[in-house]
Formats: C-alpha cells, sequence, structure tokens
C-alpha cells in the first residue's frame, strides 16, 4: 500500500461515516463480484461509484508523482459547501496529495493521527473568508520517507469567535506557528502555553492579515 | 557532552542576546536565563524586521509581488523566486521552456553555492576564525558577478518570470560558470577542508556540540542541513522532485552525528554536488525559447489553493497560494525554513555553555529576514 493510502486510511478513523460508507461499499464490491447478481448492489450503487472516482483521483495523483511540471488541465472547482472528509488530490495540480476538511476539536485528534504516522508540522496559517463571515485554519503536514506524501488539514472557525484547540502539546513546532497565526489573526488557540506576539511587537492588539484590517 | 547543571532560582540572571550582536546575523534576540556560564533557558524573540509580506502579497498582482521573494532569504534568493513562480504556474497552469528550467537551476545552484560559502565565512567568525571570510568571498564574488550579469543584481534577484527567466544566458556565462567550477573544485581541498575542515580547533568547538535527534527535527520541522545532519534522508528536489532535478545525477550528503559537526560536513558536501548539478545542467542545456508564450499580463489563476516547495539553503520553502480568482493572491503563506529551524533552539540550548549555543546558532545558518518575513 502506498504512503499516500496508508495515510488516508489512518485518517479516516476521524470520519466514521465515510469510513463506513466506504467500508459497505468495498464489501458491496466484493459481494458483487462475488455473486453477479446480488441484492445490496442496487443499493449501494451510489457508494461504489463514489469510491471507483476516488480510485480513479489517486491514481492520477501517484503519476504524477514524479517532477512537478505545471498542471495541464484544472481540477473542476468542487460546486457547493464541502461536507467533512479525506480528499485524494492530484499533486501536480494542486501540490497536495490528501486533503482533510474537519470539524475544530478534531484537529487535535488529527495532530495525533499525524504524530503517529510520523508525519511532521510545515506551517499553521489561516486565511479570512470575510464575505462567508468564517476563518480557515489550514495545518499543513509533511513527511520524510522517500515517496512524497502531503496532508494538508484545514477547519472552518466562526469569525466572530475565532477559538481552535491547540496542538502544540502534540507537535511542539506548532507553538510558533500557533503565536504567528494568532499575531495575523486574532485566532486563539485555547491551551497554548504562551499565546503572546511573536512577530508583531509585544504590544499589539492589531491583526493585520484580516480583510477588515486598516493600519 | 554536556554536564548536566545544578542551579538555585537565586542564582540565575537574564542575558540579552541581541538584537544588536554580531553572531546572531541580523536583528534576532534570544533572552537566556543564566546559571554562570550555563543555559538554563534560551528564548528567541523574533520580529524585529517583520514587513508583513504576506499581506503585501494580498494588495498586488502576482508579478508585483516578485521582487518581494528576494527580501526574504537574501542569500539565497533564488530559490525564493523558484518557490513563488512555481506555486503561481501550478495555480496558473503555465508550462515553462526546457531550457528555462535549465537556466532556473544553473543559477539556484550557483546561488546556494554562494549562500553556502557566506555561512561558511560568516560561520568561522562567529568562531574566531577571521582569514576564511577572506578565502569564501574571494570566490563568492566571482558567483556574484556571473549571476549579476545576467539577473542584473547582486543580491536580491528577481530574475523568474511566470513561465521562465527574465534573460537567457549567454557564451560567456557558461564559459565563466565552467571556470568558477574548474576554480572552486581546485581550491576546496586545500583551502577549504585541509585548513579548516580538519583544523583540531574547529572540530573541538563543533564535534559533540548541539546535538539535535531525529525525533526532535520531526517535531519541530526542521528541514535542510539541519535535518540532514541528523540523519533524516529529507531533500525536497529528490523527495518531491521539481522543476528538472531529475534529470541529474546528484547525492544527499547525510550524517548521522546529529552534532554541529555534522551540519557543517552537510553544506560542505552540499557544495561538491551543487558543483555537479551546474555542471551537468550546462552539459545538457537544450536550446530554445526561455520564457513561455501567451502568458498573460494579468494572471487571474482559478479559484482553490496551491502548494509549491522547493529546496532552498536552509531547508524546505514553501508557498501556500489561495485564490479566489482575482488578480492578486487571497492569501499567501510563505513557509520559511530557518523559521522552524531556530523553533528548536530553545530546547537544544538548554544546559549549555554560552559559547557553544553561539556556535551552535550558528551551525543552523540563520537569515533572520527570512524568519521575521
Amino acid at each position: 500500500m502506498s504512503i499516500v493510502e496508508e495515510t488516508r486510511k489512518a485518517l479516516l478513523q476521524l470520519f466514521p461515516e465515510q469510513a463506513a460508507a466506504e467500508a459497505e461499499a468495498e464489501a458491496a464490491a466484493a459481494a458483487a463480484a462475488e455473486a453477479e447478481a446480488g441484492a445490496e448492489t442496487e443499493t449501494d450503487a451510489e457508494a461504489e461509484l463514489t469510491v471507483s472516482e476516488e480510485g480513479g483521483e489517486d491514481a492520477g495523483g501517484e503519476e504524477a508523482a514524479g517532477p512537478a511540471k505545471p498542471a495541464k488541465e484544472e481540477e473542476p472547482v468542487e460546486e457547493g459547501p464541502r461536507e467533512n472528509g479525506v480528499l485524494v488530490t492530484d499533486h501536480a495540480a494542486r501540490g497536495t496529495h490528501l486533503d482533510v476538511l474537519c470539524d475544530p476539536d478534531q484537529v487535535v485528534e488529527a495532530a495525533r493521527i499525524m504524530d503517529a504516522a510520523g508525519f511532521f508540522l510545515e506551517a499553521i496559517t489561516g486565511v479570512d473568508w470575510i464575505k462567508e463571515d468564517r476563518m480557515e485554519v489550514i495545518y499543513d503536514y509533511n513527511q520524510t520517507g522517500p515517496e512524497p506524501c502531503r496532508v494538508v488539514v484545514r477547519a472552518f472557525i466562526p469569525r466572530a469567535n475565532p477559538e481552535i484547540p491547540t496542538i502544540s502539546d502534540i507537535l511542539p513546532g506548532a507553538n510558533w506557528h500557533e503565536r504567528e497565526t494568532h499575531d495575523f489573526f486574532g485566532i486563539k488557540f485555547q491551551g497554548h502555553p504562551y499565546l503572546v506576539p511573536l512577530l508583531l511587537p509585544e504590544d499589539a492588539d492589531f491583526h493585520p492579515l484580516l480583510k477588515d484590517f486598516t493600519p | 557532552m554536556t554536564v548536566p547543571i545544578q542551579c538555585r532560582p537565586d542564582e540565575v540572571f537574564v542575558l540579552n542576546l541581541g538584537p544588536q550582536h554580531p553572531a546572531t546575523h541580523g536583528v534576532l534576540r534570544v533572552k537566556l536565563t543564566m546559571d554562570g556560564e550555563y543555559i538554563v533557558k534560551a528564548e528567541p524573540v523574533l520580529g524585529y524586521i517583520h514587513r508583513m509580506h504576506e499581506k503585501m502579497a494580498e494588495a498586488g498582482s502576482f508579478a508585483q509581488f516578485m521582487p518581494n521573494t528576494a527580501r526574504m532569504d537574501y542569500l539565497h534568493a533564488l530559490a525564493y523566486n523558484h518557490g513563488y513562480v512555481l506555486a503561481v504556474e501550478r495555480a496558473a497552469g503555465i508550462e515553462v521552456p526546457e531550457r528555462a528550467e535549465y537556466i532556473r537551476v544553473i543559477t539556484v545552484e550557483l546561488n546556494r553555492l554562494s549562500s553556502h560559502l557566506l555561512w561558511w565565512a560568516a560561520f568561522l567568525l562567529d568562531l574566531g576564525g577571521f582569514t576564511p571570510l577572506l578565502y569564501a568571498f574571494d570566490d563568492r564574488e566571482r558567483i556574484l558577478d556571473l549571476l549579476e550579469r545576467i539577473t542584473g543584481s547582486r543580491l536580491t534577484y528577481c530574475y523568474f518570470r511566470f513561465g521562465g527567466v527574465y534573460n537567457d544566458i549567454d557564451d560567456e556565462f557558461i564559459a565563466g560558470t565552467r571556470d568558477f567550477i574548474k576554480r572552486l573544485r581546485s581550491r576546496l581541498p586545500r583551502m577549504y577542508h585541509d585548513l579548516v575542515t580538519h583544523n583540531i580547533i574547529l572540530i573541538k568547538r563543533l564535534k559533540d556540540i548541539g546535538f539535535i535527534t531525529p525525533e526532535q527535527c520531526r517535531r519541530y520541522g526542521a528541514t535542510g542541513p539541519v535535518a540532514r545532519g541528523s540523519g533524516i534522508n529529507y531533500d525536497v528536489r529528490k523527495n518531491e522532485p521539481y522543476s528538472v532535478y531529475p534529470e541529474f545525477d546528484f547525492d544527499v550528503p547525510v550524517y548521522t552525528e546529529c552534532d554541529s559537526m555534522a551540519r557543517y560536513m552537510v553544506r560542505m558536501d552540499e557544495i561538491e554536488q551543487s558543483l555537479r548539478i551546474i555542471e551537468q545542467a550546462l552539459d545538457k542545456l537544450p536550446d530554445g525559447p526561455v520564457k513561455a508564450k501567451k502568458v498573460p499580463k494579468i494572471l487571474k489563476p482559478p479559484a482553490g489553493d496551491y502548494y509549491a516547495a522547493v529546496e532552498a539553503a536552509r531547508g524546505a520553502f514553501g508557498c501556500r497560494l489561495v485564490c479566489d480568482g482575482g488578480k492578486s493572491a487571497y492569501r499567501l503563506k510563505l513557509r520559511s525554513p530557518t523559521f522552524c529551524n531556530l523553533s528548536l533552539f530553545g530546547e537544544v540550548a538548554e544546559g549549555m555553555l554560552l559559547a557553544d549555543a553561539l556556535a551552535f546558532m550558528g551551525s543552523l545558518d540563520l537569515v533572520i529576514p527570512e524568519i521575521d518575513r
């Protein structure tokens, strides 16, 4: 199993629903292969379809794992709000292999899974989606194995009350990244041991990367 | 190895290292809690030259941000040029002509050499050896002259363009580069290694000092020569190849000693590997255009987010570009390697002698504008 697939399996722990749907679909596919006319296949046809689609994307990502040439074709942008779950992304087009969207309180569990899988934290950052009145917190994970596998974990938090639990007790490298994100966006990392300005002046009470910031 | 320290709270004192200190190479301040000559706690204080490059990226067009990329790591500016153009090219789906890719590799590697040479010079200056600086600057000067002819500047290059490079290289540059490779190769064994690397004083200052375990590297996200000096075989050029790096035969030097000497050796070996890459790139250099045709003046990449990483002289530099379909980046996150490499300083420096901590800090190869951004 490739590291991308292995990591995807590990991250599915976060999403029992997606995991269950996939397991069901797999079982259904297996059953369908055994007995060609199975009664369950019809009911699970939809789930099976999504799995085969994902499989196709996965293969595309691995093919492109070689030289990172610019993408020939852009992936269609997802329409509508995306649901929580693990998505396999095309590395050549996106630069990442796995894309995880989770609830804010799940980022700690995600960090634990990534830590156990031997990943390191590249960066934490935020995005201020002012029109949607929410903020996005993005965690970039990477590992040093021979096969590339970049994982991005993202969570949305309300703009009025930007709070998310800290992961600095799991990965100490997160300490500075969280302080920096707090500087720039005012996102409060609950449980952070020392959430004082890192790059901004020590008495800074402004957050320059907010879209409504005026100097 | 360091001696375990016994300290009573009434005996410690706070020592400010920096923000203006010759050993910090810029404006880095470290708040040291000292017990005599031993460090009890070290807390780097950052942000003295924070310029908010990430906000500037949101203000102008994609092309307007190009000069900013050279002003973070001013010693390896071309790698930052490269990381940024890769991210934008990935977002906008721009193909780069092959000759441009080769020129990018040649210039990035030349710039890496100049960066390592300057690190070597400054590091030895920290340790009290003045003469090596003159040797290294003699060689570095030739690289700057070569790059100046092509790029138009000596330090803060803005040479790459979306879809290629600004200027083609000429025969004089190629001949000059070949001469330089020959010259540096002839000088490396005697002037660099015999005189400095095998010097007993240097070995005593670096061997078994500044011990960073591979696990520490992982937990803090350290990359580049710091990780490779701790036995982690990770180089973006090999692990997640970009540009035309897969075409070249080069090794990734890895040392497992985890001390300052190992990090020193990694960089010294990388100088030789960069020379190898440049030589091969010059041999294989294809003809053709150096800029992609039909790159629109105003780029409007489709909405979504994109990541691109390159191996800079100090580790993995990453650009996370979030686009909303507009003329400028909705958000550009710059992941600078030294930021992570320095974050482990506090943990490692605990219990270290002050003089050793300065040698250790030098072995991390800090460039402060890149940490502060």
